[in-house]
């Protein structure tokens, strides 16, 4: 049994969380998030390509370190444990997921180099407003090499330079489409989120010129929507280390706040009403955790229970975050509503988070048909 | 990252395997009820002697105390393995967890000689005389008198929830001393021959029927100062090794009531055709719900041997386990009746099938929430021994013992 990351990848998060403690501590995500201008922290961004995390799961061919997936999970914990406010997560979990995965070799040699250098952020357009995309209900149209429609929300629309797009093609089938954001055919509006720490906007697009990811000579074998699945059962994994992450940070300032703060003639950390509320707190994240840490084997061996570890993960990672949020809140009393206490920066990102790929109902409906699959 | 046994696990694994295939046609029960508690009781007793002597009774021991040596790694891949039986070796469990231990660590190298490989061969079982009737959470707050008389001690009181007092031999018992002490302060530990007049043993009938807990009382009980362990009025520091070799066995993965499989299957053949079942969406996220504490607890599980599996022994957060089954047993078990409409309450015909039956699992689930630490006190020890919380205020450290309400 060898249920754990290695020495190896433990010192890579050890050497992430001391970067991000140092460079991009909770002020960095405060200043996003009051400045409707930025949309992103332009200098811890830089600060990471030159560290080589663009191209951390992009393989040395094209251009980056390619290490694996349990070095990309280590990782996601600590920008969740930090919120670090890049596109980190559009682009390498949504973005080059969906180019590993599915592109031809030519596509991935000239956009793959430009992405682990810096050059290039990339993000994957999928919703279209209310609800989540489904193969009958997607409204974006690829015809003739060309996109028709609207999409919104999409993280980091605001700055990415290149996006993969869920959209149907002339014979109604779904595809992922790879295009160029920086073109006239293309419209760009921010939106405004609960969480402006993470941008979000919307494309429109005009007869955008894109092309179709997995139509190549010899193909990846995959259609564009099981592309697309594969995409999200990744970046589900993926998030839900983000969101271990930010968990375990509300644990740790709600466990650290009980026990200075004094009511009553004692610290409130003595009450039971509090220590069996972070012992619930404490035990969804060390569930959360074990999941995670489930998905993240699913992933890196390739294993066929991918969809069920994926969604098992999400669904865990994503109820731990939620609610060690809302909770940090609660034990921090008044002053944990204030703009000033960091607890409303963790209570934004845990929605957001619960919300970008998919929310809980939708990946539980995913767990059970995998049962049902595998069971009956 | 794997789930996989190192060499030299699988090498122990594979021995343990064809060792208990061996013994599987005489000891495997297929069913229970065919035999009766005594029956089971005697051939759990020959089993467990083969056991012993292939030293897998305590296989982290010494081979000179009966034991093989072993890792706590191979001590747990001994249990997977023999958990996947039903071998009758629920009578020694607490015998061999707890008791005998702390004989190990407290009793005289004489006296561990004469009781330790009994014990271990299943001839002699052992029980443990803690809770009280008004000490149950609090054991500080046990009033059963032990009163010096010469090289003796005298025994007065009553002791509860006892599992299988009735076929122990010996019991482990903590007892007050010196009143006038503070309550940690005034408590003596001892070991006591449960054939001594003065002993009655009353089984307790539990809510959901069964059940092998007893009712324990002493009258004027006399026990030999030898059979002290550690000294006199520092019973408390025993009593607290006693309670942590709980800890030393890893809590189990996910289990008991009905699997998730079964379950699934159950609902895909009950409800077929209709919008109910397995095609409610309603049905459909219980099952997510119960997927994923199962998989959180599996995969918790998994860790914890990681760490055992590289020699750490699992610390307080162990504790996990059991608060999260018992809930999610109760949960699910609640769940499954709901879904079947008013027939969830009716039990099937069959008495075979009963064994993990999500009705019998529902009362029982109540109990299981309150045995071997409540969910409340469970949840205390986690959040001050490993969130670091401070203690509560404990009015009545002080105060001596003949003086507290």
């Amino acid at each position: 049994m060898n249920f754990d990351f290695s020495d190896d990848q433990k010192s890579l998060q050890d050497e992430t969380h001391r970067f991000l403690r140092d460079r991009c501590d909770l002020s960095v995500a405060r200043l996003v998030l009051d400045d409707q201008q930025q949309a992103y922290s332009e200098s811890v961004w830089r600060e990471m390509v030159e560290l080589g995390w663009t191209g951390i799961t992009i393989p040395e061919q094209y251009g980056g370190i390619g290490l694996g997936y349990l070095e990309l999970c280590v990782m996601a914990e600590e920008m969740g444990r930090f919120l670090a406010p890049v596109p980190f997560s559009s682009t390498l979990y949504q973005f080059c997921e969906a180019l590993l995965n599915g592109a031809s070799k030519t596509l991935k040699q000239e956009i793959l180099p430009q992405v682990a250098a810096g050059k290039l952020i990339g993000t994957m357009a999928f919703a279209e407003g209310i609800g989540f995309p489904d193969p009958d209900r997607i409204g974006v149209r690829f015809k003739a090499g060309k996109l028709y429609g609207d999409k919104w929300p999409v993280a980091d629309a605001m700055i990415a330079g290149a996006a993969v797009v869920l959209a149907v093609n002339e014979d109604n089938d779904p595809c992922l489409c790879f295009l160029d954001l920086d073109q006239e055919a293309v419209h760009r509006r921010q939106l405004e989120s609960v969480d402006p720490s993470r941008s979000q906007g919307g494309l429109e697009f005009f007869g955008a010129e894109a092309e179709n990811l997995t139509a190549f000579e010899g193909g990846s074998g995959k259609s564009g929507w099981q592309l697309f699945q594969r995409v999200l059962n990744a970046a589900a994994v993926l998030f839900a280390f983000e969101q271990i992450g930010g968990a375990d940070a509300c644990l740790a300032a709600a466990t650290e706040f009980s026990r200075e703060r004094h009511a009553f003639g004692r610290p409130i950390g003595s009450f039971q009403a509090i220590k069996h509320k972070l012992v619930d707190v404490y035990v969804a994240n060390q569930l959360a955790r074990s999941n995670a840490y489930y998905g993240a084997w699913a992933l890196a061996t390739g294993a066929e229970e991918l969809p069920l570890a994926a969604s098992v993960a999400r669904v865990s990672a994503t109820q731990a975050y939620e609610y060690a949020a809302s909770e940090n809140i609660q034990v921090h009393g008044g002053m944990g509503f204030t703009w000033e206490a960091d607890c409303h920066l963790y209570l934004r990102r845990s929605r957001t988070l619960a919300l970008l790929i998919g929310s809980s109902g939708l990946w539980k409906k995913q767990v059970t048909s995998e049962l049902q699959r595998k069971f009956v | 990252m794997d789930f996989d046994d190192t060499p030299e696990e699988a090498e122990f694994r594979l021995e343990v395997k064809n060792w208990l295939a061996e013994q599987a046609p005489v000891y495997n029960l297929k069913n229970v009820d065919d035999l009766s508690f005594e029956q089971r009781l005697s051939l759990g007793r020959e089993f467990q002697a083969g056991k012993a002597e292939r030293g897998y009774a305590k296989v982290t021991w010494p081979q000179e105390l009966g034991g093989m040596g072993g890792t706590p790694m191979q001590a747990v891949i001994y249990d997977q393995e023999e958990e996947k039986y039903n071998f009758p070796t629920l009578f020694f469990g607490i015998s061999l967890g707890m008791p005998i231990p702390i004989l190990r660590r407290f009793a005289s190298e004489e006296q561990k000689k004469r009781y330790l490989i009994p014990a271990l061969r299943g001839e002699e079982i052992w029980c443990q005389l803690f809770s009280e009737p008004s000490a149950g959470s609090d054991l500080g707050g046990i009033s059963l008198r032990a009163v010096r008389e010469a090289d003796e001690w005298v025994l007065n009181g009553q002791k509860i929830w006892t599992s299988y007092a009735h076929i122990s031999d010996f019991g482990v018992i903590v007892t007050r001393t010196d009143p006038s002490l503070p309550k940690h302060q005034g408590m003596t530990y001892f070991f006591v021959d449960m054939k001594s007049p003065g002993i009655e043993v009353r089984p307790i009938k539990q809510a959901a029927g069964s059940g092998e807990f007893c009712e324990v009382f002493f009258n004027d009980v006399r026990i030999p100062d030898t059979a002290r362990l550690g000294e006199i009025n520092g019973g408390w520091p025993v009593a607290i090794a006693t309670l942590m070799e709980e800890r030393f066995g890893v809590s189990e993965a996910a289990g008991g009531g009905a699997s998730l499989e079964n379950t699934v299957r159950f609902l895909h053949r009950e409800f077929s055709d209709s919008q109910s079942g397995l095609n409610d969406a309603c049905v459909r996220e219980k099952i997510a719900d119960w997927h994923v504490a199962e998989s959180g607890i599996n995969n918790f599980y998994a860790r914890l041997l990681t760490g055992l599996s590289q020699g750490q022994l699992p610390g307080p957060e162990a504790a996990l386990s059991k608060l999260v089954i018992a809930r999610k047993l109760q949960t699910q078990s609640s769940d499954i009746m709901d879904i079947c409409g008013p027939a969830g309450a009716i039990y099937p015909d069959s008495q075979v099938s009963r064994a993990n039956d999500f009705r019998v699992a529902w009362l029982e689930a109540a109990g299981y929430r309150i045995a071997g630490g409540t969910d409340e006190i469970l949840k205390n020890t986690i959040a001050e021994r490993v969130l670091g919380l401070p203690g509560d205020i404990r009015v009545d450290k002080d105060i001596p013992f003949e003086k507290l309400k």
